[in-house]
């Protein structure tokens, strides 16, 4: 199943992929990504990429 | 025969909308074409990293040849678009053949308001990856730097140079900064924020003009004032790029006009996107354009969405998000703030270190939001704003937060 993978150093906390997939990623206190689950099925591919292609800083990667 | 969708604009607007057009299952050919030679890069890096030096072209880049190709995105780039034929679905362009579209989008975003005092070497903008450049280049030849308009990308450049160890005043002819957003209150914190981080800041007035030249410009102001400057930039806003559609046929009035699903009013196979865009918010009842990296993503992946569905469009709603890097401060701000719009202030940047401002039109639904260093209010908000969340519940349990997790001033 394709992941999408969070790389914690680069992310600021600007929360636009928790607004795009609430039940994938969420937010700490400190304002650090926290991945609800990362892997999807092929159904989901659209809305999570999309997801991932709103960070700012580029934190998210989707791969196979 | 396979259509052709020609995307005119190759920053985060125009790339975005290649990248989910492909993502959509769109089978047809993708051109995207850009006035500058460069690959697509990002913006919101120019202010903060790219100017401080921390970050390289590569890391700032949208889309490499690689990734265009993988997509079959054609990339055009090193050609100014000149105008539109759109009976026979043509985009002029200079040097180079016109291009046959099906669907047209418009992505061509915004450029620096010009500078009035005249424009010449030290005196500077900052929209492209060029114009950083320059400008990191004047700020490393040291002397003080002069900052003219106290808005986002002001304040960021501001605070940037502040961090290489310039001198750095910044001039703004409103009284109170940023209260063109937001209410006075929290615009003379901006105003502190600069002050404490070493900026002298000169707010309520204007300036006259610039004489002399780079190393050496003397800075005059309307109060009759002189202040001396080896650097100046100016930084009053930006103007959509739109001039280039005035022969074209298609409605501009500061910005393409566009229905409620981002379709050029009188011409449906032609859209726009991003900072060029002025579509009717069917929530907000009215024609708004938004300078802001996030809609640009968003109404990307609408206009994509619309143009592999024409059938069933898609209204293009969204809340308003915006970020800024200032200093220590991470701004974040949803939906419409400041104007006439009541707030209320829970935390304070003294004794918390963080705070949340909360507005509303009619006393007692949210309809924008404001948060300094504090992530989970901002989410509370941004969730509140879709499901309609009154002021006073989000008061409290913002409350709640701020008094349950005491937080280090950074
Ligand atoms: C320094 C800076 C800092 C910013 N910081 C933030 C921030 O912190 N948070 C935030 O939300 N937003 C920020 N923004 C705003 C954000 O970057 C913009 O909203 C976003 O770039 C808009 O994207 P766009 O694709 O619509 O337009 P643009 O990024 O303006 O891109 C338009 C592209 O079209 C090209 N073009 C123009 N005319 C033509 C033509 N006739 N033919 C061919 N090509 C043409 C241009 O060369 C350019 O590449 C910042 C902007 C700047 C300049
Ligand atoms: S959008 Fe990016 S920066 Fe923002 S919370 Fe998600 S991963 Fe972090």
């Amino acid at each position: 199943m394709p992941v999408v993978t969070a790389d914690l150093k680069a992310c600021q906390g600007y929360a636009n992929c928790v607004m795009a997939a609430p039940d994938y990623f969420d937010l700490d206190d400190d304002g650090n990504v926290v991945m609800i689950k990362r892997e999807f099925p092929e159904s989901e591919r659209s809305r999570v990429t999309e997801a991932a292609r709103s960070c700012p800083v580029s934190a998210l990667t989707v791969s196979e | 025969m396979s259509s052709t969708t020609v995307i005119v604009g190759s920053s985060i607007g125009g790339v975005r909308t290649a990248q989910s057009l492909r993502l959509e299952g769109y089978q047809g050919d993708i051109v995207l074409v850009g006035a500058e030679s460069e690959l697509p890069y990002d913006k919101p890096p120019l202010s903060k990293s790219v100017l401080a030096g921390t970050a390289q072209a590569s890391s700032i880049c949208l889309l490499t040849q690689e990734e265009a190709d993988e997509a079959r995105i054609q990339l055009v780039l090193g050609h100014t678009a000149t105008g539109v034929d759109i009976n026979n679905g043509l985009l002029e362009l200079e040097g180079h053949e016109p291009i046959h579209f099906d669907n047209l989008v418009i992505a061509t975003g915004a450029a620096a308001r010009p500078s009035p005092w005249g424009e010449r070497a030290g005196i500077h903008v900052l929209r492209s990856l060029d114009d950083a450049h320059r400008l990191r280049a004047s700020l490393l030849g040291g002397g003080d730097l002069v900052v003219i308009g106290a808005g986002f990308i002001g304040a960021e450049a501001a605070a940037t140079a502040r961090s290489l160890g310039l001198t750095v005043t910044v001039i703004d002819p409103q009284t109170i900064p940023m209260s063109r957003i937001f209410n006075p209150e929290i615009g003379h914190w901006f105003g502190a924020l600069h002050r404490d981080n070493g900026v002298t800041t000169i707010f309520g007035t204007g300036v006259d003009a610039i004489d002399g030249d780079q190393g050496a410009f003397s800075v005059h102001l309307t109060d009759g004032r002189v202040l001396s400057a080896a650097t100046v930039l100016v930084g009053i806003g930006a103007v959509p790029n739109d001039a280039w559609l005035s022969s074209s046929g298609l409605l501009v009035d500061n910005g393409v006009v566009l229905d409620k699903y981002c379709r050029a009013v009188h011409a449906p196979s032609i859209y726009a996107v991003g900072d060029v865009a002025r579509w009717h918010h069917p929530r907000h009842g009215e024609d708004i354009r938004i300078e802001h990296w996030t809609n640009a993503v968003e109404q990307a992946i609408c206009v994509a969405y619309n143009i592999t569905h024409p059938a069933e469009p898609r209204e293009y709603s969204p809340v308003e998000y915006v970020w800024s890097d200032q200093y220590n401060w991470k701004i974040q701000i949803v939906g419409r703030v400041g104007n006439n719009a009541k707030h209320i202030v829970i935390g304070h940047p003294e004794t918390h270190g963080r705070f949340a401002a909360l507005y509303t039109k009619d006393g007692i639904n949210l309809h924008g939001a404001a948060t300094v260093n504090w992530p989970k209010a901002l989410i509370a908000c941004r969730r509140g704003m879709g499901t309609g969340i009154t002021v006073a519940e989000l008061r409290d349990a913002l409350e709640t937060q701020l008094t349950s997790q005491a937080m280090p001033v950074p």
